[in-house]
């Protein structure tokens, strides 16, 4: 073990297939650690310990540390044409509780990240209102404001995976996915600002990047929870999160969450535009297509151990951990199987439970070095729970692309290795 | 506060949970009150903040609750924003609609749309719909929407012509967009609706027509009916114990192994891989800084970034830097002072494989020329790119271009 320490710091993924290389002698690491040589780690002086740190202003942002320079998002090149109109993926594997950082939540964008000045930036509301409206920003921080926690799941999330286990990673098998605090006035006060005529049932928000997105939007959601939001975990949105504004579609697919809000339009029927006629409905098998498929079923998935996390300890006490969500709800329950569905067992939720939002559950348990299967199942708060692929191969065929929410399976081998595999 | 809730709140509940079932309570609260009743419980917002002290230290849970509180309507509106001018609702109003709402006056025949299809849209979709590399196919792929890999089209899948006509003005050309003009984008879609079989190749589109237009599968589009059709199935009590007899893996992920290469650890003879290609990445990691700390010198910095604005311009076919490839237009990595029409494997026009044959090469004085006018400067080209008229982008862009290159 403590030849790991020796000469240049080993990158994180040496040192992880340098523990595995290692194989069973990790397991009995730590006790016989004590017969043994004691550690330098311990025994040895080491520079931090001596030498002054960085003084306060060393970095006015801060950054994470470089022993974490690995936990980034990552892309699937062969997925799109072009990295300008295409995503990337949060590293989930990597994070733990529900909220995602700002810099680590994942992109999905059409033409590419717009760099726009605040000062420049303008929200007009127009169409089947009293009043048509244009605010600045500076306007629009001078509504109350509210603050709620979301998770924003692209509907293609898993969308790779329909028709087989494709993608050796949690993160680009679930990344499509983050979790954040955010501060903005509700819709419903800005709808009201510029008075809705009665006939005005649809909102059609409009981005002001080179994709111009446009998603129709009914008006009983724009009144109920959206929001639009400046803020993100406290700080202004990120650019490829849509800074300065965005809207805020909570449960909702994430392409209806538009950035770079400009605009929003009032009308009497739907706009049927391209992100919700030939992109974003879901083709069954028989020819015919779901359309306005607007909610996240609910849907929970393990990401440790996965194939970027496995287990390197060997027998004994671990951790699996993982979240679910739900875009009707809460999560009252996760449930855990370590056999492929055999057997189940209520995983502990830990950390706060809101409406539409990430909860983190763990399950604890004495590994004895034998193969797993790993599968999580949530239910939501609407009594909804959490339906195997084939379940949902069933009513909609493979071809439908999003909104697959299936209940997903890890193999864990002898060596603590994980595999995306799809089982009986 | 938090202090305070510490003594309230009963020993052995943690404070945590406590504040989640508060905020629990509240977020749902928000959510299902009906509108009527949130503007029953306005309150004013200087009153909120006096009421606040009072208010907890009668009871803290309720004080919360009273923290998370819907932001109130105000009857009449707050008064903020101003009227918008009906010249900026026209600017940014461009949306269109099924039953034709939106539609400008305009016209445009197949032909014209053929030709502004070649130029503007061809290098990333073919000259006939059917798309270059992953870019979408447009036309064609009737009667596959239930083959195992379906080919969805304007023809074959999209309910509505309108939703071209707004999608084209919106955002095409790719890194172009909203610059052609309304009989353009009438003649584009005329020629799309052209290569989908939809019309002959005299067939004039324009806002008098348009809605007479129906495409095949508008009927194939039903409402989200989960509700009715999957909700029953999944809201079945869910087995705990013995629920299976046997469990087979079916499929792996690793025969396939499409995953990128990210830290992913595989099965015993692949991780050894994985460990030989880490110091690759670390090779990568370091190379990277040094080379933005040297190349400072001599050369002006803002001029480059400036350039990069510029190539914004270019990057939708163009890519240079480390890893750079061809796209719909070749990698330009040492693009000045590489021969005309080099890169191997991209398929260059006429002009440039003569130019290539002749032996010309890039110089900074050639390349501006080209840039001010493509089309005048190398007759022929299939490069859909109008020129960069300013001296000072041209100077710029060829500043990143070099820069970008080492």
């Amino acid at each position: 073990m403590s030849t790991l320490y020796k000469g240049a710091k080993p990158s994180r993924r040496s040192f992880l297939s340098g523990a595995l290389a290692a194989g069973g002698a990790i397991a009995g690491a730590s006790m016989a650690r004590a017969e043994a040589a004691p550690e330098k780690a311990i025994t040895e002086v080491q520079p931090w310990r001596t030498f002054l740190g960085d003084g306060v202003d060393a970095r006015p942002y801060g950054v994470p540390s470089e022993h974490e320079k690995h936990v980034v998002r990552r892309g699937v090149e062969w997925l799109t044409a072009d990295n300008v109109s295409s995503i990337n993926f949060t590293p989930i594997h990597e994070l733990d509780g529900i909220i995602t950082p700002n810099g680590v939540c994942f992109e999905r964008h059409h033409g590419g990240t717009a760099h726009i000045d605040p000062a420049e930036h303008r929200l007009m509301i127009n169409g089947l209102v009293d009043k048509e409206l244009v605010f600045t920003m500076q306007d629009l921080l001078r509504f109350p404001r509210e603050n709620h926690v979301y998770f924003l799941e692209c509907a293609a999330n898993s969308g790779m995976e329909w028709a087989g286990a494709q993608l050796n990673g949690v993160q680009f098998t679930h990344g499509m996915i983050h979790n954040v605090m955010y501060t903005g006035v509700p819709l419903r006060l800005l709808l009201e600002e510029a008075g809705l005529k009665p006939n005005g049932k649809w909102l059609l928000a409009e981005g002001a990047d080179a994709s111009g997105m446009t998603r129709s939007i009914p008006m009983e959601k724009a009144l109920d929870d959206c929001l639009v939001a400046w803020k993100m975990n406290g700080e202004a949105l990120r650019p490829e999160q849509g800074y300065p504004l965005r809207l805020v579609v909570p449960g909702w697919e994430g392409n209806m969450w538009i950035k770079w809000l400009r605009r929003l339009e009032v009308g009497d029927e739907p706009w049927h535009h391209r992100e919700e006629t030939s992109k974003y409905t879901d083709l069954l098998a028989n020819g015919q297509a779901r359309r306005f498929t607007w909610e996240m079923d609910a849907k929970s998935v393990i990401t440790t151990p996965s194939p970027q996390a496995p287990i390197t300890h060997g027998k004994g006490w671990t951790v699996v951990s993982g979240f679910a969500w739900s875009g009707r709800g809460t999560i009252p329950r996760v449930d855990v199987t370590l056999d492929g569905g055999k057997n189940w067992h209520q995983a502990r939720i830990s950390g706060p439970s809101f409406t539409k939002s990430m909860h983190r559950f763990y399950f604890e348990f004495e590994w004895d070095g034998k193969p797993l299967l790993l599968q999580s199942r949530a239910h939501d708060s609407t009594g909804y729970v959490q339906p195997t692929k084939n379940q949902l191969r069933e009513i909609r065929g493979e071809n439908s692309i999003y909104h697959n929410n299936a209940i997903h399976t890890w193999y864990v081998n002898e060596q603590g290795i994980a595999e995306n595999v799809e089982i009986s | 506060m938090l202090k305070f809730l510490k003594i309230f709140v009963p020993a052995g509940t943690g404070v945590a949970s406590v504040l989640a079932i508060a905020y629990v309570a509240a977020d749902q609260f928000v959510i299902d009150v009906p509108a009527p009743i949130r503007e029953m419980v306005e309150v004013e917002p200087a009153m909120a903040q006096e009421a606040a002290p009072a208010a907890a230290a009668a009871a803290p849970i309720t004080t919360l609750t009273a923290e998370l509180s819907p932001a109130p309507s105000m009857a009449g509106g707050y008064g903020l924003g101003r009227e918008a001018m009906a010249e900026e609702v026209a600017a940014w109003d461009t949306d269109i609609r099924p039953d034709g709402l939106g539609l400008p006056v305009g016209s445009g025949d197949v032909l014209t749309g053929e030709e502004l299809f070649v130029e503007k849209c061809s290098m990333c979709h073919g000259e006939f719909g059917e798309a270059v590399g992953r870019w979408p196919v447009l036309a064609n792929g009737y009667g596959t929407l239930t083959h195992k890999d379906p080919v969805k089209t304007i023809g074959s899948y999209w309910p509505y012509l309108s939703t071209v006509y707004d999608y084209v003005q919106r955002a095409m050309p790719f890194g172009e967009a909203a610059s052609l003009s309304n009989d353009e984008t009438y003649a584009l879609v005329a020629y799309l609706m052209y290569v989908n079989d939809l019309v002959d190749d005299e067939f004039v589109l324009s806002n008098e027509n348009f809605t007479e237009v129906r495409l095949v599968n508008e009927d194939n589009f039903f409402m989200d009916d989960r509700l009715e059709t999957e909700f029953p199935l999944f809201t079945q009590e869910a087995c705990m114990t013995d629920c299976k007899e046997t469990v087979e893996i079916t499929m792996h992920a690793s025969m396939l192994d499409v995953t990128p290469d990210s830290g992913v650890v595989r099965a015993a003879p692949a991780a050894e891989g994985a460990a030989e290609a880490a110091p690759v990445a670390e090779e990568h990691a370091a190379s990277e800084e040094p080379a933005a700390a040297e190349e400072t010198g001599g050369v002006d910095m803002a001029l480059v970034e400036d350039g990069e604005g510029v190539f914004k311009k270019c990057r939708a076919c163009h890519q240079v830097g480390e890893g750079a490839v061809n796209r719909s237009g070749p990698q330009l990595n040492g693009i000045v002072g590489r021969t005309v029409g080099s890169v191997e494997g991209f398929g260059y026009s006429n002009v440039f494989n003569d130019a290539n044959t002749a032996g010309q090469v890039w110089t900074e004085e050639t390349l501006s020329a080209f840039l001010e006018n493509p089309k005048g400067v190398m007759s022929g080209t299939k490069m859909s790119f109008a020129g960069l008229r300013s001296a000072d982008d041209r100077a710029a862009l060829l500043a990143y271009l070099q820069h970008a290159s080492n």
